[in-house]
């Protein structure tokens, strides 16, 4: 297990980290402000990246893609925001689970009605591609390196815009006490059509982003959204740093995991039935991990006290 | 509240009376979708004694249904083909016999039951569907790795199992078979709903706290209600593995998990036959729509948003009104 493999995966680990948490901090927003599980998050995941791969395909500039991916994402999170998502907010969390596993298949169903089965391409722009030698003499992909940059950015930028602005501190007073802020004169309907449409907006851009190195294809969302609520569990939902944290976390425990694992039972079995034990347990991890997590802190790491 | 036991009968009664028809009819194609939609609800009656009765939300119930499919596949596939499941430290053969298949299904989903849920229900909430979405997962992962019965490919049973007396590949004799059970599960979950367990396990989904001043522990009625709730779902995975003669990690997928919370909910949470009415709309959606278009997952999608959003109570909360000790 070279140093330079092991810098690579730890790299790795570090980009799906970051994908993971402009996903989960969308989530767990939502989840705060407004107390909803929304599944159909990963299906707003997808319409980011079919929307950028449809604009892509059309004009050729990834820049546009990308921005049309937030806008389509956002669109489509505030229109079943005021459509569906509005009456579910007083409702119980079996409810919403329902409501927005509906709106998945709805969702899904619906992107291979007008985009077919087939996956759709998503090009790497050329002045994004190719590696870049890192100190050390790591050999990195610059795309990869530049999703770390933007999702790091993200969160900086979330970090600002909840503490240091007056929507975030709304955003906070909500997660705190709804009925208070609505009490104290501030527009709720509006506040959490914002909020969704950021979340939906952030998922978007995930998806888009990932769209590019992995297919992009109907039903993409649902690992991407299952990994997403493992992140906010693990770190505490409601929680933007707790998403952070839980997303690096479990970032690098799959990655490393999978790589890992397999070396270490290859110490004392033989090597067809490491790799198979090494990559059925490296599989599991995250969920053990989540499972431990659960057991040690059952409001997650940076989850409110129960 | 009338409406509902004659609504139930009548729902028993085209359970009988439809398959029946089919048989007289030679439409083997038919008694088969009647059998797996009675499977399906077999599954459902499981979740609803932990959803309905016991407010748990599971979405990792697939796993159980999972644990009961692998256990008729690894049991049937060792018998296939001679070959003993175990050599060492004493001989332990396949069978391809149904009741020893369910036995050891029930067996082994009720033991998962009690590892997950002793472990999930010291959480609440949303921590709790996670949670079991979460062991739902592991269970698909492990499957999908484990090469020695089939992994990603799944197992095929070339023969369906051998039940004493009976032709089971006759389909309206399996189907005699699945019903029997079926009965017998809601007749058992009727009965328990009304039983001091059932009583106290309502209780504590309502009021917990209340339940712990009287001097009984939510945390011990909701855990036996889990590995109830198991076990009849095993079951169920067993059966349906059967139907198929083919099981794969797909079924312990989270997709089958939410479906079969979907059957509960268009029928009605615990309602008896909520989940009877749920499975068998849901299965002749699946034939009728399914026939007419490729993406009527469309339209399921949004009769059940529908009816989340204005059909609270389900099909038989519309028909039979609403019920006394379940809001």
């Amino acid at each position: 297990m070279s140093l330079l493999l092991l810098a690579e995966q730890v790299l790795n680990g570090l980009q799906l980290g970051v994908m993971l948490f402009v996903m989960a901090a969308g989530l767990t927003l939502v989840f705060g402000v407004m107390g909803l599980i929304n599944l159909a998050h990963g299906s707003l995941y997808m319409v980011g990246a079919f929307a950028a791969a449809a604009v892509a395909g059309l004009t050729g500039s990834f820049l546009l893609a990308l921005v049309a991916a937030l806008a389509a994402a956002a669109a489509a999170g505030a229109l079943i925001e005021m459509l569906v998502i509005r009456r579910l907010y007083d409702r119980d969390h079996l409810d919403q689970v329902l409501a927005t596993f509906a709106l998945i298949l709805i969702f899904s169903e619906g992107t291979r009605w007008i985009f077919g089965s087939f996956p759709l391409y998503l090009n790497i722009p050329d002045y994004l591609s190719g590696p870049v030698t890192l100190p050390g003499g790591i050999e990195y992909p610059l795309y990869r390196l530049t999703l770390i940059a933007i999702g790091l950015s993200i969160a900086v930028g979330l970090w600002l815009l909840i503490s240091k602005t007056r929507l975030g501190i709304q955003i906070q007073a909500g997660e705190n006490d709804r009925e208070m802020i609505a009490a104290l004169g501030v527009d709720i309907s509006r506040l959490y059509t914002i909020v969704f449409a950021l979340g939906a907006a952030l998922a978007g851009l995930a998806g888009a982003l990932v769209g590019a190195i992995q297919s992009v294809q109907v039903g993409m969302g649902e690992p991407v959204l299952i990994l997403a609520f493992v992140v906010i569990v693990i770190g505490g939902i409601g929680s933007i740093k707790g998403a952070l944290v839980g997303a690096i976390l479990v970032g690098l425990t799959d990655t490393l995991g999978g790589v890992l694992l397999p070396q270490a039972f290859r110490l004392f079995m033989d090597a067809s039935a490491a790799s198979s034990a090494g990559s059925a347990l490296a599989s599991m991890l995250i969920y053990i991990l989540m499972a431990f997590v659960l057991i040690w802190k059952p409001t997650g790491l940076f989850g409110a006290r129960a | 509240m009338r409406r509902e036991p004659l609504f139930n009968a009548a729902m028993l009664l085209a359970l009988v009376a439809f398959p029946l028809w089919a048989w007289s009819a030679d439409e083997p194609f038919l008694i088969t979708l009647a059998t797996k939609a009675a499977i399906l609800a077999l599954a459902g009656v499981g979740l609803n004694i932990a959803l309905g009765l016991g407010g748990l939300v599971s979405l990792g119930h697939a796993s159980f249904f999972g644990i009961g499919g692998y256990a008729m596949g690894i049991l049937a596939s060792h018998a296939q083909v001679y070959d003993p499941i175990l050599t060492e430290p004493f001989v332990l053969n396949g069978t391809k016999s149904m009741p020893v298949i369910w036995l050891t299904a029930i067996v082994f989903s009720g033991l998962a039951a009690l590892a997950i849920g002793a472990l999930s229900l010291r959480t609440t909430g949303v921590y709790f569907i996670m949670i079991t979405l979460a062991f739902g997962q592991m269970f698909y992962y492990f499957a999908i790795s484990w090469p020695a019965y089939g992994g990603e490919d799944g197992l095929s049973i070339y023969v369906r199992n051998g039940f004493p007396g009976l032709n089971t590949l006759d389909p309206i004799q399996f189907y005699g078979i699945c019903f029997g059970i079926l009965a017998a599960v809601l007749l058992f979950n009727a009965r328990l709903a009304r039983a001091p367990f059932g009583l106290a396990l309502n209780a504590a989904r309502q009021s917990p706290l209340r339940v712990e001043t009287v001097g009984m522990s939510p945390y011990r009625l909701r855990l036996v209600a889990f590995v109830i709730s198991g076990m009849i779902t095993g079951l169920a995975g067993a059966l349906f593995a059967d139907l198929n003669r083919f099981v794969s990690p797909t079924m312990f997928s989270w997709q089958l998990s939410g479906e079969i919370i979907v059957f509960i909910i268009i029928g009605g949470t615990a309602r008896l036959f909520g989940p009877v009415v749920g499975a068998v709309i849901f299965v002749a959606l699946e034939h009728i729509l399914g026939g007419l278009s490729d993406y009527w997952h469309i339209y399921l999608g949004v009769l059940l948003l529908l009816i989340v959003l204005f059909a609270r109570g389900g099909l038989i909360g519309a028909i039979a009104g609403r019920e006394t000790a379940h809001e």
